[in-house]
């Protein structure tokens, strides 16, 4: 039981990374793969500002701000230097390794004994439950902003930037700094997973966020799997559902562990599991 | 309104395929004119409405929209004056978002789109009466998304859209070349509605030779990058569509 408690505690912390790629993927159709660096950025922030005794009211802005700017970097790269989205986010992925690991100063820094998010408040005994709590509050304070920023009119620009860029460029919108705004707010939220997960763990790695851009893919396709196959528009559903894929994904990998499969197969169970989501609407589709 | 001295664009400079779009095109158009302009492909019509919007930044001259210089204002600044009209049904409007949230946002042409919520049932309501007047039916579905409407549908809402929000310049870029016969007629009507109701500023850029002498108070027949024909006022009212096709011999 406390294994799949894990999962769900898992699954919260890694909303962030599904509401970024939803936002960047999904609202501005843009394949943004910063994620591996801006989640690794997040944690390696909180980490050593956690060890160098900062107030949590300071670390979480911290964190924010520095996902929004590497967001924003591979933002400016893709629009200003008209380089293809995908390698803008690979160069930013890649040089924020070295950032990474310069910050932490090593590849591995515990945060066992510190208090954290997680500790700040005792509601209950029992430390997993007592993080749940904490956490279902803290994930829903982050959907209901960024729900309420996506049925503002900035959040209705935001989606018509993904959709049709003449148009709304006609409706007098800058799309080339939408859209480093919408990465900027895409990798502040990845950071934020990379901030919870360190204190969810324990610990701050440098290799924390290797393939983690997948952990958001997923979320979000099986979200979108949900939307289409009710067709769903409302934007409050969405996000909810794209904070249940985030959750589901976590549970089938727990499930995958709980009933002996190798963990050295993990990632590749992901990858399987990921291909049958996006594969199978389309493989049924095909045969009717 | 619009004045447009000694623009020149030319593309691929220096290459081989270097193709001069507009050559030294001296224009003026003023307040509530409805100005057609017709050519064979290639003679510059598109390029010169481009201009117009600020997708084109010409080479060579400057322009002025009701008395700025907008020479070097990109096309989202320009919004404030200009709205446009596309070709394609489909670039006119964000597919995936509602009837109702496209309307929101060519509300706000020419404002911010700031961090309110501005879809109100009040402007709602709004969306409904504006649309009921196209007589389509579409009042009812204005939550649905846009883009399960048919073309002709979605470029009647275009329009409507354009006139959400102040507008003073409407840019027709042969709003009715992908519809069918019926859905153009419609949707020529309603523009000319508009125009007429908002006394607009309007360029029309059009192949249809029936739109030419059923519409616009004034004609301009580009050819090769240059203004070759000019007829405005009674002439214009006199012109037949048989005179028209002379001139593409």
């Amino acid at each position: 039981m406390d294994f799949y408690l894990t999962a769900l505690l898992q699954g919260l912390c890694f909303a962030g990374i599904a509401f970024g790629i939803y936002i960047s993927m999904k609202i501005f159709n843009i394949p943004d793969i910063t994620t591996d660096g801006s989640y690794t950025l997040g944690g390696v922030v909180s980490g050593i500002m956690l060890t160098h005794n900062q107030p949590g009211y300071i670390i979480l802005p911290a964190v924010l701000l520095a996902g929004a700017i590497a967001g924003a970097l591979t933002g400016i790269i893709h629009t200003k230097l008209k380089i293809n989205a995908l390698l803008a986010g690979i160069l930013v992925m890649t040089a924020l390794y070295s950032v990474n690991l310069t910050i932490l100063g090593r590849s591995n820094l515990p945060l066992l004994s510190m208090p954290t998010l997680f500790t700040s408040v005792s509601i209950i005994n029992n430390v997993n439950q007592n993080s749940l709590i904490i956490l279902v509050v803290f994930v829903a304070v982050f959907t209901l902003l960024i729900g309420y920023l996506l049925k503002t009119d900035f959040g209705i620009a935001m989606r018509a930037t993904g959709n049709s860029e003449p148009m709304i460029r006609a409706l007098g919108v800058n799309t080339d700094r939408m859209k480093i705004i919408g990465l900027a707010i895409a990798n502040a939220l990845t950071a934020l997973s990379g901030y919870l997960i360190t204190q969810l763990q324990g610990f701050a790695d440098i290799s924390m966020g290797i393939g983690i851009v997948i952990v958001g893919l997923g979320s979000v396709i099986i979200a979108e799997t949900i939307i289409n196959w009710l067709q769903i528009t409302s934007v409050w559903l969405s996000l909810v559902l794209v904070l249940a894929g985030a959750v589901i994904f976590q549970f089938v990998l727990a499930f995958t562990l709980d009933i002996g499969v190798d963990a050295n197969l993990l990632k590749l169970v992901t990858a399987v599991f990921v291909l049958l989501i996006v594969g199978l609407p389309r493989l049924t589709s095909g045969k009717a | 309104m619009i004045e447009l001295n000694n623009i020149s664009k030319t593309f691929n400079t220096g290459k081989t395929n270097q193709v001069n779009a507009l050559t030294n095109i001296n224009l003026e158009i003023n307040q509530g004119e409805f100005v057609v302009i017709i050519g064979s492909n290639g003679s510059g019509k598109t390029t010169l409405l481009n201009v117009v919007a600020g997708t084109i930044i010409p080479n060579t001259g400057t322009i002025s929209i009701a008395g700025n210089d907008v020479t070097k204002l990109a096309d989202y600044n320009r919004s404030k004056w200009v709205a446009r009209i596309f070709q394609n049904p489909l670039l006119g409007t964000a597919a995936e978002l509602s009837i109702v949230d496209n309307f929101r946002l060519a509300a706000l042409r020419t404002q911010n789109k700031g961090l309110r919520i501005g879809k109100t049932e009040k402007f709602r309501n709004e969306v409904r009466d504006r649309i009921a007047t196209l007589g389509m039916g579409l009042e009812n579905k204005i939550e649905q998304p846009i883009g399960t409407l048919s073309g002709g549908q979605r470029q009647a809402l275009t329009l409507l859209m354009s006139v959400m929000d102040e507008c003073k310049i409407l840019l027709l870029d042969e709003p009715t070349a992908a519809l069918d016969p019926r859905s153009a007629e419609h949707v020529m009507r309603t523009a000319d509605d508009l125009v007429k109701q908002y006394k607009l500023t309007a360029i029309l850029v059009t192949h249809n030779l029936k739109d030419v002498a059923n519409y616009g108070s004034r004609i301009i027949q580009m050819g090769e990058g240059e203004i070759i024909k000019d007829i405005s006022g009674v002439e214009k009212s006199n012109l037949k569509q048989t005179d028209m096709f002379e001139w593409f011999g």
